[in-house]
């Protein structure tokens, strides 16, 4: 089973049918989506703030990571519920929208690139926890972060938009990327 | 009254510029969506050290001094692309609900923030008592929550 006849099965589930359908509750997860945006992007840029010493000089690297990840965390798990139900709402559509699959490139990388900061410079944190300016791996891992987390905010709101949906007239190399076939005509036409 | 207002605000050039184009409006948009992210992150983290949460063991002042240059500049942000998003559908705002509750939410929001919230966050730790602090922070974040919640059903209407 590919993932398009897995999006079409979806699609054609009685629950992403009423989701779709529905008055408020797909905005009201969109909302949802929306306000975990501020907790989750919102403390994810003030760690990487704090990498490039724009911010909190004397809060300890340690702590900014103890304190506020957990809460980003959660803000995160909110983010990929409402995330999921949203996609869920709209799976074919979305899963053959280029945005989103250029959103989906760029969270991989930001996960990778925080994997590779958890992993890396960060286990020697005392080292550079507090007066001193993070280590340049470090800052780059918090300017990454940073031009990521916009870019995925960008992409994300651009979903919405359908000028490149399947079936609309442009380019072909977006036709391709965002995996369009001959027969696919807008189904919102 | 207000009426006319609008209708000459959404003809203005701006409003009918974004109009008229296909990719300034999302991309207006999503500035301000990334404004909404800043200015979230800026607002909640002192909110949750009033609340006892998050960065515990630092001096609230000393987190909302750091944070204050944020919140103005996210703000500017928001609004420099907010006003352009209004522009393009003004006679839609106007008979928007949610339109009405975030403006009035906004400005309760930035009214609270630049004075109650800015005096009981500026101060030393311990000179307002703790249940004002969380009393300040709830109100903050549920204001500027209806003004989020408001902006994003301006959409769905």
């Amino acid at each position: 089973m590919s993932l398009r006849h897995l999006a079409q099965w979806l699609a054609d589930t009685e629950w992403s049918i009423a989701l779709h359908e529905s008055q408020y509750a797909y905005a009201t997860i969109e909302s949802i989506h929306v306000w975990a945006l501020c907790l989750f992007v919102g403390f994810a840029v003030l760690l990487d703030l704090r990498l490039v010493s724009a911010i909190f000089r004397d809060v300890p690297v340690s702590h900014m990571v103890r304190r506020l990840l957990p809460w980003t965390k959660v803000g995160f798990a909110v983010m990929v519920v409402s995330g999921i139900l949203l996609f869920y709402a709209i799976p074919l559509r979305t899963y053959l929208n280029i945005f989103f699959r250029i959103k989906v490139v760029l969270l991989m990388l930001a996960g990778l690139n925080a994997f590779v900061f958890h992993r890396g410079i960060y286990r020697m944190v005392s080292e550079w926890d507090v007066g001193v300016p993070p280590p340049r791996q470090a800052r780059r891992a918090g300017i990454y972060s940073l031009a990521l987390w916009a870019a995925i905010v960008f992409s994300g709101r651009l979903i919405a938009y359908n000028w490149f949906d399947c079936g609309k007239l442009q380019p072909g190399l977006v036709s391709t990327l965002a995996g369009c076939t001959a027969e696919d005509v807008d189904p919102y036409q | 009254m207000l009426l006319p207002m609008f209708q000459s605000l959404e003809d203005s050039g701006i409003g009918a510029a974004i109009r008229d184009s296909l990719w300034l409006f999302p991309i207006v948009e999503a500035f301000h969506l990334v404004g909404l992210a800043i200015i979230g992150g800026a607002i909640l983290v002192v909110d949750f050290r009033l609340l006892g949460l998050g960065l515990c063991g630092h001096a609230v002042s000393r987190l909302a001094r750091d944070m204050q240059p944020w919140v103005i500049g996210s703000l500017v942000v928001m609004i420099l692309s907010g006003v352009p998003l209004f522009l393009s559908e003004a006679i839609k705002c106007y008979y928007s609900f949610a339109f009405w509750t975030k403006m009035t939410a906004l400005v309760l929001a930035v009214v609270f923030t630049f004075t109650i919230r800015r005096s009981v966050s500026f101060a030393p730790d311990g000179r307002f008592s703790p249940a004002s602090c969380r009393a300040v922070a709830l109100t903050s974040i549920a204001l500027w929550s209806l003004v989020g919640w408001g902006g994003r059903w301006i959409g769905f209407s």
